[in-house]
C-alpha cells in the first residue's frame, strides 16, 4: 500500500534523513557492523545451543526498581535472533547504539570516563552486565575506534561530533584513531591560509546572516502585543487582532499603490481649482465636505488631461497625448492611470485574498506552531474533547422539538430586525433627500446646518448597526448550541444580513465625490460608534456589573460582532477607493487607533471566555467572509460602476466620457493608431475583455482550480491518517512476531538436551 | 593564529573543534563564560587539564539558563555525575549540542535523557506530568494533566508498555516540526 501512493509524506522522511550530517550509507554500515559484532560475540549459532555458556544473553540497561513483570517484552533477556530483528528498524538502531553508550556507564546518570574503568567493579549497580568486564569495554572500545578510522576525515569528524558520548571520551576515541592513521592530528598552522580565509569568510556570513535574521524578527508589527493578548485570552480573541493586521497590511498596499500613480503625480501638476475656495472649519473633517471637496482627497479633484513635465499642461479635454509643443518629455495620462490603478490594485488585493485563503485551508488541519502560551492551548484542545464526548448523549423527541422551536423564533427575531431595519434606512434616506433639496431650495442658506443634516444618514446607519447585533446576541442566549464556533458562525450569518441589506440601500442616490464623502463619512462614524462601544459596552458594562449586580466575572470578548465590525468597514474602505483614493490612508488610521484602543480595552475589561475553543478555523472563516460577500461585493460593484454608469460631465477624470472603461478603450485605440504593429492588443481587447463569455470561462477555470486545491488537501490528510494507522498496525505486528519468537526460544531451552539435538538438526532447514 | 592564547595548547583546541560543533574562537569565549562563573575557582591555564567541576547551583543561574524551566535537568543530564556538577568538558559539551549546528538525532538523544526524571530509560506517565507541570507552571488542573499525559501516551506509545522508549520518543520527535529550533540555546 505504501508503495503505490506518491506524495509528500517521503520527502518528508527523506528531509528527516538528510539532516544527519554524515551520508546515511557510511553510519548505516557502520551501525550495522556494530550490531553484527555485538551479536557475533554473542554467539548466534542457533544449532549450538548445547553450549549454553556462550550463549551470552546481552542486556539492555534495566530500571533499578525491583518488580520486573514477567511480560517478554519486558524481560531484559533478549536472546541473540530477537535482538537481531530488534536491530533492524532504524529507530532501533539509534536505540542500540544509545543502548550501548550506556553501556559503557557506571552508574544511571554518569557520562563514562575511560579513566573509571579501573574502579569499575565496585561501583557497578544493579544493571546485571555480566557482559561487563574491563577487557570487554576495552574491545568495545577498539570496535568504535575502528569504525572511526576507517571513514574519511571529514566524516569522521562528524561522526565523533554526532556520538552522544562525553568530551573527555570523544577525546580519547579521536587520539587513537588519529593515531593509528596519521602521525598526528593536523593543527592549524598546517591549514593553508586560503582555507583559513574562505572559512573566515564563511563565518562572517553566517553571523551577519543570523543577526539579519533576528532583525527581521524584532520588525514584525506588534509582535509582543500580540503574544500577549493571545497568551491570556486564548487563540479565539487574537485571531481578532491577527485579522485586524492582516486588514491593516492591505489598506496599507492599497494606499502605496494609489499614492505612487495619481496623487503624487497629480499632486505635482495641480489642475486650477474648481469654483470658490471655501474656508476650512472644523467640521470637514467629520463630514469630508466643504473644503475638503476640491482635494486630493476625492474624485472629483482630479484632471481628465494628461499631464506632461516641463510644458503647460494642454487645456484641451479630450486627454490626447500628441499636443505639445515642447521637445521630449514624459506623458502621464492621468484617467488611464487612475483606471488601471484601481483595475490592477483590486485585482492583485483579489490573487492575495484566494492565496491567503487557501493557505488558511491548509494550515486548519496541521499542527498549529504555539502561538502563545502552552496552558491556554491545551485547555482549548482538552475542552473540546471533553465536549465531543459528552455529547453523545441522545435527545428525546419532545427536547429536541422544543429547541427547533426555539431556533426558528430565534430566527424569526433577527429577520425580522433586519428586515425593518433595512426599511428604516430606506425611508430615512428618501426624507434626508427631500429634505436637503427642499434646504436648497429655501432662502436662507445656512452651510453649516447642509452639511451637518448630511450627516444624518451616517448616524442613523451605524446606530441600527450598534443596536441590532445586541438583538441578534438575545437571541442567541435564548439558544443553545453545542459549541461556541456553531454559536459565532450563526452569530456571523446574522450580522451580515444585516449589513448587506443596509449597504444595498446605499448605490441609489449620490455621484462620485458625493459618493466618496458619503463613504468616508460612513467609515469614521464606525469608527466613533465603535469607540463609543468600548467605552461603554465594555468598561460601563464591566463596573456597571462588578458594583451593581456585584459578579466576579468580567464581561467577554464579543469575537463575532468585532469582526464583523472590521470587515464592515473594509467593505466601506474597498467600495470608496474608486471615489477617493486617500480613503485608505482614512482605513489606515482607524484600524491603528482600534487596535490599540480594542487591546487596552481586553486587557481591562474582558476575560478570558469561559469554554475556550480552538480559533484555526475560525481565522479561515474571516478571510472567506473577506473574500466573499465583502470584496467580491465591492468588486462587482465596482466594474459594474466603471463599466456602466455615465461619470458626470463636470468633475473628475473622466468628464466627457460615456464610461470610465472608455479610457481605455481611447487609449488602446491611440496605440493602435500610433503603432500599427500593436494591433493585436485591440483585437485582445475587443474580443476578450469585452467577451462576457472570455470573463465566464476565466472564473469557471479559476473555481475548478480551487475546488482540485481543496480536494489534494483533502485527500493528504486521509492518506496521513491511514499511514498512522498502518504504524500502529506494524508496531502490534512486532510486539506479536517477538513474543512468538520469545516464547519459541524459551520453549526450546527447557527440552532436554536430546530433544534439542534433534530439533536443533529439524531446523536446521529453517 | 595570530595572537597568542595561553589558555588551551594547540592539540586541545583541535580536539575541541573536532569534538564539538564550536570553532576556535567560540570556545575560548565559553572558556571566558565558564571562568565568570567562579573566577577564584576556575584557572586561566587549561594546559595541564585542571579537575576542578562548578556545582549546579552557580551555572543555573546564566542568563541562558536562568529562565528555562528544565535548567536542573539540562544542566544535570551534561554532568560527568549526574549531579550537575560539571566541568569544563561538560560545560562545553552541553551548549555544543544545545548549539543549533548539532544534528536532530544528537539533540534528541539528549532530549530524552532531560524529560526521562527518573533516569529509567523510559518516559513513563510521572516524567510526563513533571515536563508538563514545569512547561506550563502549574496553570493546568490535576486531571487535564492526566489527561493530556494519557492521550499523549497513547498517541506515541508503539510497543504498548504505556512508557515511552527512546525509539517512541524519537518517531514523536520526527512529526514535530519545529523540535530544532525550539531545542536551541545559543550562548
Amino acid at each position: 500500500m505504501a508503495r503505490s501512493v506518491n506524495f509528500d509524506f517521503s520527502s518528508h522522511h527523506m528531509e528527516v534523513a538528510l539532516e544527519s550530517p554524515v551520508d546515511e550509507e557510511v553510519v548505516h554500515d557502520s551501525f550495522s557492523q556494530l550490531i553484527e559484532e555485538q551479536s557475533q560475540s554473542v554467539g548466534l549459532e542457533m544449532e549450538d545451543l548445547s553450549d549454553e555458556g556462550r550463549d551470552h544473553l546481552a542486556y539492555l540497561p534495566a530500571p533499578a526498581q525491583g518488580g520486573r513483570e514477567s511480560d517478554p517484552l519486558i524481560e531484559e533477556r533478549w536472546s541473540s535472533a530477537t535482538l537481531r530483528v530488534l536491530s533492524c528498524s532504524r529507530g532501533a538502531i539509534i536505540s542500540q547504539y544509545y543502548n550501548r553508550t550506556l553501556q559503557l556507564r557506571r552508574r544511571k546518570q554518569t557520562r563514562p570516563a575511560i579513566r573509571d574503568f579501573s574502579r569499575s567493579a565496585p561501583s557497578i549497580r544493579g544493571y546485571g552486565m555480566e557482559s561487563d568486564d574491563v577487557s570487554e569495554e576495552e574491545s568495545k572500545r577498539e570496535r568504535l575506534v575502528n569504525n572511526l578510522q576507517n571513514l574519511s576525515l571529514s566524516d569522521r569528524v562528524h561522526m565523533l561530533r554526532a556520538m552522544p558520548l562525553s568530551v573527555a571520551e570523544k577525546n580519547e576515541l579521536r587520539k587513537r584513531a588519529y593515531n593509528f592513521k596519521e602521525g598526528q592530528p593536523r593543527s592549524s598552522g598546517q591549514i593553508p591560509c586560503c582555507s583559513r580565509l574562505k572559512y573566515y569568510v564563511i563565518i562572517a556570513l553566517r553571523q551577519s546572516w543570523y543577526s539579519c535574521l533576528s532583525s527581521l524578527h524584532s520588525l514584525k508589527l506588534w509582535q509582543v502585543a500580540l503574544k500577549r493578548v493571545g497568551g491570556r485570552f486564548g487563540t479565539g480573541v487574537l485571531s481578532y487582532f491577527l485579522f485586524l493586521k492582516t486588514l491593516l497590511l492591505f489598506n496599507v498596499f492599497l494606499l502605496l499603490v494609489n499614492l505612487l500613480f495619481l496623487v503624487i503625480p497629480q499632486a505635482v501638476a495641480p489642475p486650477e481649482p474648481q469654483g470658490p475656495a471655501v474656508p476650512f472649519t472644523g467640521l470637514e473633517l467629520l463630514t469630508g465636505g466643504g473644503s475638503f471637496t476640491d482635494t486630493l482627497m476625492f474624485y472629483g479633484h482630479y484632471s481628465n488631461q494628461t499631464i506632461t513635465s516641463g510644458c503647460r499642461p494642454a487645456h484641451n479635454a479630450t486627454g490626447l497625448s500628441g499636443q505639445t509643443d515642447c521637445g521630449p518629455h514624459l506623458s502621464y495620462n492621468t484617467p488611464l492611470a487612475y483606471f488601471f490603478t484601481i483595475g490592477v490594485s483590486f485585482f492583485i488585493t483579489c490573487i492575495i485574498l484566494v492565496y491567503s485563503m487557501s493557505k488558511s485551508f491548509g494550515k486548519s488541519f496541521h499542527i498549529n506552531k504555539s502561538q502563545g502560551y502552552l496552558a491556554v492551548k491545551l485547555k482549548e484542545m482538552l475542552s473540546e474533547v471533553s465536549r465531543r464526548e459528552q455529547r453523545l448523549a441522545r435527545l428525546g423527541w419532545a427536547q429536541r422539538l422544543a429547541r427547533l422551536a426555539v431556533h426558528a423564533l430565534a430566527w424569526l427575531m433577527c429577520l425580522g430586525g433586519t428586515v425593518g431595519s433595512a426599511l428604516a434606512v430606506f425611508y430615512c434616506s428618501e426624507y434626508l433627500h427631500q429634505d436637503l433639496e427642499k434646504r436648497a431650495l429655501s432662502p436662507d442658506h445656512k452651510p453649516l446646518e447642509r452639511e451637518a443634516s448630511s450627516l444624518a444618514l451616517p448616524v442613523v446607519v451605524s446606530s441600527i448597526n450598534l443596536l441590532l447585533p445586541g438583538l441578534f446576541n438575545a437571541a442567541g442566549w435564548m439558544e443553545e448550541y453545542e459549541s461556541p464556533s456553531v454559536r459565532t458562525y450563526v452569530a456571523i450569518f446574522r450580522n451580515l444580513l444585516l449589513k448587506m441589506s443596509v449597504l444595498a440601500r446605499l448605490g441609489l442616490q449620490c455621484w462620485e465625490s458625493f459618493v466618496g464623502q458619503e463613504l468616508y463619512r460612513f467609515l469614521l462614524m464606525d469608527l466613533i460608534f465603535t469607540v463609543l462601544d468600548t467605552l461603554f459596552g465594555e468598561f460601563l458594562w464591566k463596573l456597571f456589573s462588578q458594583k451593581a449586580l456585584k459578579r466576579n466575572r468580567k464581561p467577554v470578548f464579543d469575537i463575532a460582532r468585532n469582526v464583523l465590525e472590521l470587515i464592515y468597514g473594509q467593505t466601506l474602505a474597498w467600495l470608496g477607493v474608486l471615489f477617493s483614493p486617500l480613503l485608505p490612508a482614512v482605513q489606515i488610521v482607524k484600524l491603528l487607533l482600534l487596535f490599540y484602543m480594542k487591546k487596552g480595552s481586553v486587557m481591562l475589561n474582558c476575560q478570558a471566555p469561559r469554554r475556550p475553543w480552538r480559533a484555526s478555523q475560525m481565522s479561515t472563516v474571516f478571510i472567506t467572509l473577506l473574500c466573499f460577500p465583502s470584496f467580491l461585493g465591492a468588486a462587482v460593484s465596482l466594474t459594474y460602476t466603471m463599466w456602466t454608469i455615465r461619470p458626470s460631465q463636470a468633475c473628475g477624470p473622466f468628464r466627457g466620457l460615456s464610461t470610465m472603461f472608455q479610457s481605455a478603450k481611447q487609449s488602446v485605440q491611440e496605440l493602435e493608431r500610433a503603432n500599427p504593429r500593436l494591433a493585436w492588443l485591440s483585437w485582445v481587447h475587443a474580443y476578450l475583455l469585452e467577451n462576457p463569455l472570455f470573463l465566464f470561462i476565466a472564473a469557471g477555470v479559476f473555481l475548478m482550480f480551487t475546488y482540485f486545491h481543496t480536494q489534494v488537501v483533502d485527500g493528504q490528510r486521509k492518506v496521513i491518517s491511514l499511514l498512522q494507522e498502518q504504524i500502529e498496525n506494524e508496531g502490534e505486528d512486532k510486539k506479536f512476531l517477538i513474543t512468538r519468537l520469545q516464547t519459541i526460544h524459551e520453549q526450546r531451552r527447557s527440552f532436554s538436551p536430546k530433544q534439542r539435538t534433534h530439533t536443533a538438526n529439524e531446523e536446521s532447514s529453517f | 593564529m595570530g595572537n597568542k592564547q595561553t589558555i588551551f595548547t594547540d592539540e586541545q583546541l583541535d580536539a575541541y573543534q573536532d569534538c564539538t560543533f564550536f570553532t576556535r574562537k567560540e570556545i575560548l569565549r565559553i572558556h571566558g563564560r565558564y571562568h565568570e562563573l567562579a573566577p577564584h575557582l576556575v584557572p586561566m591555564d587549561y594546559t595541564n587539564e585542571p579537575d576542578v567541576t562548578l556545582p549546579l547551583a552557580l551555572i543555573v543561574n546564566m542568563p541562558e539558563l536562568k529562565e528555562n524551566p528544565f535548567k536542573n535537568r539540562i544542566v544535570e543530564s551534561f554532568s560527568e555525575d549526574g549531579l550537575g556538577n560539571q566541568s569544563f568538558n561538560d560545560f562545553v559539551d552541553m551548549f555544543s549540542v544545545l548549539s543549533e549546528m548539532a544534528p536532530r538525532e544528537l539533540k534528541a538523544i539528549y532530549a530524552f535523557k532531560i524529560y526521562d526524571f527518573n533516569t529509567d530509560n523510559y518516559i513513563c506517565k510521572e516524567d510526563l506530568e513533571k515536563t508538563l507541570n514545569k512547561l506550563t507552571k502549574e496553570e493546568l488542573s490535576a486531571e487535564e494533566v492526566n489527561l493530556v499525559c494519557e492521550k499523549s501516551i497513547v498517541e506515541a506509545d508503539l510497543d504498548g508498555d504505556n512508557k515511552l522508549s527512546f525509539a517512541d520518543f524519537e518517531n514523536m520527535i520526527a512529526r514535530a516540526p519545529d523540535f530544532l529550533s525550539t531545542f536551541h540555546i545559543r550562548i
